[in-house]
């Protein structure tokens, strides 16, 4: 069992064994099902998270509010024409399509089609957009994906341990913040490295994060939402980068989550999902808000 | 301190956009099918605070029809259920409303209605695809569910006699299915006893239909697909 960072590397250091490895274990502690049952469910889940990236990508549709779901088209037609487009393009090819698969996947969720939530729903892109993007670039196997599961929810474990993953109790930083510590985490030891250079990833990947308001126009799981969740995903591969090539995050992780929960505990309500603070209070986030008739959402106390 | 699952944090599987207002609303319309132990022909939801709110925008009143015809929250067919309802001949009715303020403010009234009962069931959405249904016909209940598909639910009423939930827990033992969550409450108005049980391993449809033929036992509804 581990409880935190610090536990979490003591438990690999122990049993000479990756930070995956160690999540399987645990997870086998804690329910009588067999490891083989364990990696069924998880190759299941991944099957969900492809299936909804390429679901939105061969049936684009609008959410009922009219605000998301022209972003796939647009993101995909780069992926598909990469070669073409590569010299105009800041980013690789990888770092596109991870912005693909997050975005899609936020898309889908609005406009109802089946996701895996990983963490939450609002935060559901990150983890297919790092798998999907560096599925290619990597080479990765579908075994190594699941891998990739068991790291982030590893992180996801020490993270709703120590603070929270919820928009309502924490803010962003606790939704898409946590989701680029654990995609930062999965793509930095999918790639060979220690389980204390895969702390420093999601301790990169989550500083970064800090202070991120939840204000969702009309109470939506949409905007800024998914977006957000792309441009996340891309935060996930630099956070990796940076500690690929050896750079440390200065704070510990579990320093750094528990700084993240501080934050979420001095945010207002107004910026943790009640729709009543951030963008979610723009002029054009409350035109939206007064044409579905959300516009009461943040007054009652429990709609966060 | 909580001990978080895997699955706690890889999961659930779900129909979006939101775990309150979308999973856990299908779920609450599955609990309320299985208690109803009928096909209803006609529906009223009355939806109470957050819920009357903002439905719309959530796809709340479509999860929570769906559930009504039995879909589970990671069901694809939540998005099309105000057709299939109409093909399906079911009437169903939204209407904001309020319950009161002992209510959580994810509530829902679902008054269920065939040719020769009705029943009305309340259900709230506590957050997170958690749900807990507090009134069946006007008598408090608290049983609780989770729109996650990490365990299986299975939902089992019987006559109030002795020995009744030993036959159902010794018919599981038999199965070799493993128990995690067990809540019963009395239905003093029928005179019988109502159980949810979270199960490791699903049932099987001939599994659920033994069960049934137990004697005393009046139903037993799976809330999540069954094995194969």
């Amino acid at each position: 069992m581990f409880h935190n960072g610090k536990e979490l590397l003591q438990r690999c250091e122990e049993n000479s064994m990756p930070i995956w490895d160690v999540m399987l274990h645990y997870e086998m502690q804690m329910s009588p099902r067999s490891k083989e049952e364990i990696w069924k469910m998880l190759d299941e889940r991944l099957q969900v998270m492809f299936d909804s990236v390429d679901s939105a990508i061969q049936n684009p549709e609008l959410s009922p509010s009219g605000m998301v779901g022209k972003s796939t088209p647009l993101l995909a037609a780069a992926v598909r024409d990469y070669k073409k487009m590569e010299k105009e393009l800041l980013l690789n090819e990888a770092c596109i399509r991870a912005m693909l698969g997050a975005v899609a996947t936020g898309e889908n969720n609005a406009r109802m089609g089946v996701i895996l939530a990983f963490p939450t729903a609002g935060a559901a892109g990150v983890l297919p957009g790092v798998i999907y993007g560096a599925k290619h670039k990597l080479d990765l196997t579908r075994d190594q994906m699941v891998q990739m599961m068991l790291t982030a929810s590893a992180i996801g474990i020490v993270i709703a341990n120590t603070a929270t993953l919820s928009g309502a109790a924490g803010g962003c930083q606790a939704e898409v913040g946590s989701a680029t510590a654990m995609a930062a985490a999965a793509l930095t030891e999918v790639r060979g490295k220690s389980p204390e250079t895969t702390l420093h990833a999601a301790a990169l990947a989550l500083k970064n994060m800090i202070g991120l308001a939840c204000d969702p126009i009309g109470g939506l799981v949409e905007v800024p939402c998914i977006k957000r969740n792309g441009i996340g995903a891309v935060f996930a591969m630099s956070a990796s980068d940076m500690a690929y090539l050896g750079v440390e995050s200065f704070v510990p992780f579990d320093e750094v989550v528990r700084a993240m929960r501080e934050v979420g505990d001095l945010m207002s309500p107004k910026i943790r999902e009640t729709a009543l603070g951030g963008l979610a209070m723009t002029p054009t986030g409350q035109a939206v808000a007064e044409r579905m008739g959300l516009l009461h959402i943040g007054e009652n106390p429990c709609s966060k | 301190m909580s001990t978080f699952s895997l699955f706690d944090i890889a999961g659930p599987i779900m129909v979006g956009p939101s775990s309150s207002h979308t999973a856990g609303a299908a779920k609450i319309g599955q609990f309320a099918r299985a208690i109803f132990d009928a096909t209803p022909t006609k529906v009223h939801f009355l939806l109470h605070g957050s819920f009357g709110e903002v439905y719309k925008g959530h796809a709340t009143d479509r999860a929570l029809l769906g559930g009504v015809m039995k879909f589970a929250p990671n069901d694809a067919r939540i998005k099309t259920a105000f057709e299939l309802a109409r093909e399906k001949g079911l009437d169903y009715v939204f209407e904001p409303g309020n319950l009161g303020a002992q209510h959580h403010p994810n509530t829902v009234r679902i008054t269920l209605e065939c040719e020769d009962r009705k029943m009305e069931i309340i259900g709230s959405s506590i957050g997170g695809g958690n749900i807990v249904m507090t009134q069946i016909n006007g008598f408090d209940v608290h049983l609780t569910g989770n729109s996650a598909e990490q365990y299986f639910t299975l939902v089992v009423e019987n006559e109030n006699r002795p020995g009744m939930l030993a036959k159902v827990t010794g018919f599981l033992g038999d199965k070799d299915i493993r128990i995690v969550n067990m809540q019963s409450c009395y239905l003093a108005f029928e005179n019988k006893v109502l159980s949810v049980l979270s199960i490791e391993t699903p049932l099987t449809l001939t599994d659920l239909l033994d069960l049934e033929k137990v004697e005393g036992i009046l139903f037993a509804r799976s809330l999540s697909k069954i094995a194969a």
